[in-house]
Order: C-alpha cells, then sequence, then structure tokens
C-alpha cells in the first residue's frame, strides 16, 4: 500500500470522515435515548453535527493569559489525531481485507489511552483551580480502570490461542463461536463494560466533568476551536470503544458478508444501547468510590475471567 | 447557529423561583432540548447568559467579568421582571442599577416568574435575532 492510500484510509474512510460522522450520530443516539427514557423528543439527528460547526466555525478561542499555549492547543489536537488513528486500525483490521499486523491491538489499546491523557494534561495546563481538581480525578480514574481493563482485554486473546493480532482474534471467533459464549468471555465483558463506561467519561463516572459541582471541570477553560477538536475527539472515542468491544467479543464483521456484517452493527447499537442505558439510571460516584470500585470488584471480577480463561471454560 | 444555543445560567440574588421555571422548561411537558438548547457549565462554552435575579452591587462587577468572558458571538437574556429592571426591588437599598446599564441586553422575557410559554416566546425571538445576525453578515 502506498502513501496515497494510507493517507486516504486515515483521512476520509475509515478514518477522519467516517469515524468523526459516526462518532457524531453516535452522540447523537445517546441524547435521543436518554431523551425517550424521560419521556421527551430529543433533538433532530444533525444536532451534534451543528453544535461541532458552531465550535468549529462561529465561535473565537479564547486563552488564558499567561498559560502555555502549545499545551493548551496541542493537547486537543493530540487527542483528536489520537482518537482518528485507533479508530481507523480498528476497522481496517474489521475489513474483509484484514489489513492488519502482530501487535495491534496493544496498538489500538495504547492509542485509545491518549485522549484522556491529553485530557488531563489540558487541563493542568488550564490554570484554573476547578480544571487542575478535574484533571486530578481524570488522572485518579485512569490509574483505576486501566487495570481491569488490560486484564480483561487479556481475555480474548488468550481464548483465541494467545493470538495478540485483531485479524486472528475475528478469524477464530467465526470458527469457534464468539468469545462471550463463554463464562470466562461473559465475565470480562461485564468488567470491559464499566470500564468503557469511565473512559468515555460517562455517568457515573464522569466527575472529571462533574457538571454542576465543578462546572464543566477539565474542559472549562476550553472554548471555540479547541473545545470544538476536544469534542470531536471524544464523539470518535464513542464511535471507536463500542466497535472494540463488539471486535473482541461478538467477533466484529466476521468474514465480510452482509448478514454478518448487519449481526455486528445489531450488537454494535445493543452495546451502545446498553451504555446509554446505564448513563440514565445511574447517579454520578465520588471519585474514591469510583476507584475503590475499579480497583475491588471489577479487577477481581477481571482477574477472574483471566484464570477462568487459561483453564479453558 | 440559531439551533444550537448553549445556555450559561446566572443566578445574582434571585429568590429562585425564576431558576426553577428554567428548569421546567427542560421538563417533558416543555422540553427546550429539541430545539438545540442545553444548559453548560462553564461561560467560555455558553453563547447565551441568561440572567435571573435584580443583580446586588456586590455582584455586579462580577456579572460584567463574566460577559467578558463569554466567546463573542453571545448574547444576554435578561430574565423575569428582576432581570430586566430589577422588578419590586427598585427602590431598595442593595440593587444598585439596573442590568442594562451594565451589559447589553438583546432580549428581555418579563414575568415574575415566566410562564414556560414566555420563556419559549422570548427563546424564538433570540433565535430570530441570530439568523437575522448571521445573515447579515
Amino acid at each position: 500500500m502506498n502513501l496515497a492510500e494510507y493517507l486516504f484510509m486515515f483521512l476520509v474512510f475509515p478514518g477522519f470522515l467516517f469515524s468523526g460522522t459516526a462518532g457524531l450520530v453516535i452522540g447523537w443516539v445517546d441524547r435521543k435515548v436518554t431523551a425517550i427514557l424521560q419521556w421527551r423528543v430529543g433533538p433532530p439527528w444533525y444536532q451534534n453535527f451543528l453544535d461541532t460547526a458552531k465550535l468549529l466555525l462561529y465561535k473565537e478561542t479564547l486563552i488564558p493569559k499567561g498559560i502555555s499555549r502549545g499545551y493548551f492547543l496541542g493537547m486537543p489536537l493530540l487527542a483528536l489525531s489520537a482518537a482518528t488513528l485507533a479508530s481507523t486500525v480498528l476497522l481496517s483490521a474489521n475489513g474483509s481485507a484484514r489489513t492488519g499486523f502482530l501487535g495491534d491491538v496493544i496498538v489500538v489499546v495504547y492509542l485509545l489511552m491518549m485522549p484522556p491523557i491529553a485530557l488531563m494534561l489540558g487541563a493542568f495546563s488550564s490554570a484554573n483551580t476547578l480544571a487542575s481538581v478535574g484533571g486530578s480525578r481524570e488522572m485518579k480514574m485512569m490509574l483505576s480502570y486501566e487495570l481491569p481493563f488490560l486484564l480483561a482485554l487479556s481475555v480474548p486473546v488468550i481464548k483465541s490461542g494467545y493470538a495478540l493480532k485483531l485479524g486472528d482474534i475475528i478469524n477464530y471467533q467465526a470458527a469457534s463461536g464468539a468469545v462471550i459464549g463463554n463464562l470466562s468471555g461473559v465475565l470480562s465483558f461485564l468488567a470491559m463494560i464499566f470500564c468503557i463506561q469511565a473512559k468515555l467519561g460517562f455517568v457515573p463516572f464522569d466527575s472529571p466533568e462533574a457538571e454542576t459541582e465543578l462546572m464543566a471541570g477539565v474542559y472549562i477553560e476550553y472554548s471555540g476551536k479547541a473545545l470544538g477538536i476536544f469534542k470531536l475527539a471524544k464523539s470518535i472515542m464513542i464511535f471507536a470503544l463500542p466497535a472494540l468491544i463488539v471486535t473482541l467479543y461478538c467477533g466484529g464483521t466476521g468474514s465480510g458478508s452482509p448478514t454478518d456484517i448487519i449481526k455486528g452493527l445489531l450488537e454494535y447499537i445493543g452495546i451502545v444501547f446498553i451504555m446509554v442505558l446505564i448513563k440514565n439510571t445511574n447517579p454520578r460516584v465520588r471519585i474514591d468510590h469510583a476507584m475503590k470500585f475499579f480497583w475491588g470488584p471489577v479487577a477481581l471480577l477481571a482477574a477472574l475471567s483471566c484464570i477462568l480463561a487459561v483453564m479453558g471454560y | 447557529m440559531s439551533r444550537s444555543i448553549y445556555v450559561f445560567h446566572l443566578s445574582s440574588g434571585s429568590c429562585n423561583n425564576c431558576d426553577i421555571e428554567i428548569l421546567d422548561s427542560l421538563t417533558p411537558r416543555y422540553d427546550l432540548e429539541r430545539f438545540g438548547i442545553t444548559l453548560v457549565g462553564s461561560i467560555r462554552h455558553a453563547d447565551v447568559l441568561l440572567c435571573t435575579g435584580s443583580a446586588n452591587r456586590l455582584t455586579l462587577p462580577i456579572i460584567k467579568k463574566l460577559y467578558e468572558e463569554m466567546p463573542k458571538p453571545g448574547f444576554v437574556v435578561a430574565f423575569g421582571a428582576c432581570g430586566s429592571s430589577r422588578g419590586l426591588f427598585k427602590d431598595s437599598y442593595n440593587t444598585g442599577q439596573p442590568l442594562d446599564e451594565i451589559i447589553p441586553i438583546d432580549v428581555y422575557i418579563p414575568g415574575c416568574p415566566p410562564k414556560p410559554e414566555a420563556i419559549i416566546g422570548g427563546l424564538v425571538k433570540l433565535a430570530k435575532m441570530i439568523r437575522e445576525k448571521n445573515r447579515g453578515k
């Protein structure tokens, strides 16, 4: 593959344009399902596009005085590029061409760790006390959910014969049934759902961006283009993380046939629905409760599922 | 831009009746979110500064500072009788100036408190104003 093909994959499909559009639509699905659960009519389907266009095109970007502009303006770009690259690698491994390389699971997980780190650094560079509190909470959340995330992630890897390639994990599931069909798969799926809620900053784990408590916490000093780019990065994460779960646990798009693609899409919508349901039925938890939760029950669940996977269940 | 309005709710010395009516208009019966109106936590994310309550002497400089912190293009909505003209606290010792002598106000929504229908009427006027301003550019 030459440079033009790589650039096309990164910028258009399945990269920036496709993931950005899909992420904004999934963000709308979240708002619409929230509205329906609250017996309201939600915003129209193009609402997120209007919000992002307004932030990127119409509003001015205000920068606090005396801070490092490189960090403040560079962190949104880091978040966006990392999220786009992760989504590109993930979706191209799902394609019928099975493009991918040994270790691309690790690359995707590493890249998906970047947006929360960029958010934290941007918050710390904002020179605002509330942003500092939000940034320190983001740091604590990252310390707590990364451990069970990686433990739960190792279960599909173990079950597909210690394969570190997304294409091999998909092929194994197409041949011998989805990982979620086994006991260890179900337990690690459960642990993974909680970790995804925290990674995306959804309620009940959204104390870094506590809206009424910290006045938008980590995002408080961001405005205009910088805020628009951060929100776009978060939308791409909302699109990519359920896709990661579908790939690892339910077999992704299988062999690439239309029935498999439709099955993958339905599973994807089901997982998004579960996340929105958890989001709407729970209050926000305190940061120390969240840490105890992730280092206690969730980590034990993930470790148990790891042991069961090695034993063969 | 007129279909996506982020509102920052600022209450400076209100009796909280207007604040309850703002939350009222986001409930299922009137549901302002279908017009793209959301409440945001930070003034730097906001398009509209929604002022309830008659501004006290001590909070007037803070309100002016908040208006300057809002990224332009931004609008101000004076909510309720107190926000528009200090209402029945006109001659009080603590309300120095009405709000429109400190910051430029675009839409007044009178009422004590304004009914949600009046709120929707005021916000429709605001949306039309934004559209005219964008068309004129």
